[in-house]
């Protein structure tokens, strides 16, 4: 058995969001610094003290036949609409290892090599929901017997591994807000370690439903500026009031350098390692002192060969909450100290509101169109800069990133205590 | 009033149509629910939940297992419609 580890890359992006239902019109969106946030019209929000999300800018359903859409949470919709993007834009076609029904067959990649790691962050809850009021108004005989497999949280990893024929495994690491990027630095070290080439990764969300928008809003984690939808995600921004609710998801092809190399694959950037910590200090609120997230930042140089000084740009975690935000850029001063002065920082949650376990997939695939494209996305709403905010946020509109070797990192913390830090490198 | 033969067939072509996409055309007598028209044995309960409520007929779960084909539920809910 080869123990040498192998170097990942990533050699496709999918995405559906509220900014747009692909890769490329949501990075526009982006770079246009607009809102993906509006007012909820359901009639369902109206009692609500929190009236505003980022709905989806297309509706999965318009994206899947119907027979197959009406057996998949909504979740599993956008990951199945997202990772068949990132599959085709990785250059392949169809189930792996079969030809597709009318005889068109894509690179070869081995099913037994080929794996899937989706998550979200709290599953199938509005299939969940749903059932439920069909069981109270309808009765036992009408709940649908695609229940489970709609509400269980792996749904989108296997229904994503189905469509694929992926078959060196189907996981679903769940860690709140983290799960998406803690599902994409899973996928990698199923690579680096060898036990497969081609992995599609990323997370998905589809919570926008009364009862996590109570939930959530009861915990006061989430921004009441009904009055001003657009305005209300705002980062780094004085009154920054809480993150607002979004919908989508993101996937990313990772694929070792070699199988990539082999089939002549259009690489994106390196996938160069991840850093992992747990706060163990209170099951939602942030440990003050930041030692946690360093800790998590501190792990990622240490196990990888990536240097602060080629860091030029960071996707931050930057839900638009009080405490969260601050906490996050001390604890990368702490870490990378002078070195955080030439990090462009943007928070891109400013404009496609907090997709919770889908947060860490659009925004690797940001992070990594970042590198690509060497442009970081604005934050927007930033009127009054909470003067606590150390570090280059970038602001109003875009930014061009430096030429040559650089790095960029991609922040995801979670309910729980969870912190995982992504690094991505232009090759 | 009791469905005749044809109607329940359009009925179940519809059904079938609702729950797995396959033309209403192409649901005949003959065709098997598993084999032919993609209906897995999750969407199978689906059917026969629905043409329970459009025939005003009760089909126990251990009766299911013998519905094969079309043909075999029109003629269940043939001879068990109220």
């Amino acid at each position: 058995m080869n123990t040498t580890p192998h170097t990942v890359v990533v050699t496709g992006i999918g995405a559906t969001t509220p900014l747009g239902g692909d890769s490329t019109s949501t990075w526009e969106g982006l770079l246009a610094g607009r809102s993906g946030v509006s007012l909820i019209e359901d009639d369902w929000a109206a009692e609500l003290p929190v009236r505003i999300a980022a709905r989806a800018a297309v509706d999965p359903t318009e994206r899947l036949p119907r027979p197959q859409a009406r057996k998949l949470d909504r979740s599993a919709q956008f990951a199945l609409v997202a990772a068949s993007e990132a599959w085709e834009d990785a250059g392949f076609l169809g189930k792996a290892g079969e030809v597709t029904p009318d005889g068109k067959s894509g690179p070869a990649v081995d099913p037994e090599r080929l794996g899937t790691v989706v998550a979200s962050g709290i599953g199938g809850v509005t299939t969940l929901l749903d059932q439920y009021d069909v069981l109270r108004e309808k009765g036992v005989r009408r709940v649908s017997p695609h229940t489970v497999p709609m509400l269980m949280p792996n749904g989108p990893s296997a229904n994503v591994g189905l469509m694929v024929n992926a078959r060196a495994g189907v996981h679903t690491p769940v860690s709140a807000c983290a799960s998406g990027c803690e599902a994409i630095g899973y996928a990698a070290e199923m690579i680096r370690s060898g036990r497969a080439d081609v992995v599609l990764a990323g997370g998905t969300e589809a919570a926008i439903h009364p009862l996590p928008i109570a939930a959530f809003g009861n915990m006061m984690a989430l921004s009441k500026n009904n009055a001003d939808p657009e305005g209300a995600s705002r980062p780094y921004d004085v009154d920054r009031n809480g993150f607002v609710l979004g919908e989508g998801a993101g996937v990313v092809v990772l694929e070792s350098a070699e199988h990539a190399a082999a089939r002549g694959a259009r690489v994106y950037a390196e996938a160069v390692g991840q850093g992992v910590s747990a706060d163990s200090h209170h099951i939602t609120q942030p440990e003050p002192s930041g030692n946690g997230i360093a800790h998590a930042l501190q792990n990622l140089l240490d196990d990888s060969d990536l240097k602060p000084a080629e860091v030029a740009h960071v996707n931050a975690h930057a839900t638009s909450t009080p405490l969260g935000d601050i906490g996050e850029l001390k604890s990368m001063r702490k870490v990378f100290g002078d070195d955080l002065d030439h990090m462009a920082v943007s928070a891109t949650k400013s404009m496609t509101g907090h997709l919770l376990g889908g947060a860490g997939g659009i925004e690797s695939v940001a992070t990594v169109q970042a590198l690509y494209h060497r442009t970081a996305p604005p934050s927007i709403n930033i009127v009054r800069l909470d003067p606590e905010a150390e570090g280059d946020i970038v602001r109003d509109s875009a930014r061009p990133l430096p030429e040559g070797r650089i790095a960029a990192l991609n922040n995801s913390f979670g309910f729980g205590g969870h912190n995982l830090v992504l690094a991505f490198r232009t090759v | 009033m009791a469905a005749t033969k044809e109607e329940i067939i359009t009925g179940l072509a519809e059904i079938v149509n609702e729950i797995a996409g396959i033309p209403t055309e192409d649901v005949k007598e003959e065709k098997s629910f598993t084999d032919d028209l993609d209906v897995d044995s999750l969407s199978m309960v689906e059917v026969v939940v629905a043409a329970e409520e459009r025939f005003n007929v009760k089909i126990p779960d251990d009766d299911v297992k013998n519905l094969q084909t079309v043909g075999d539920a029109a003629k269940y809910v043939l001879d068990h419609q109220g």
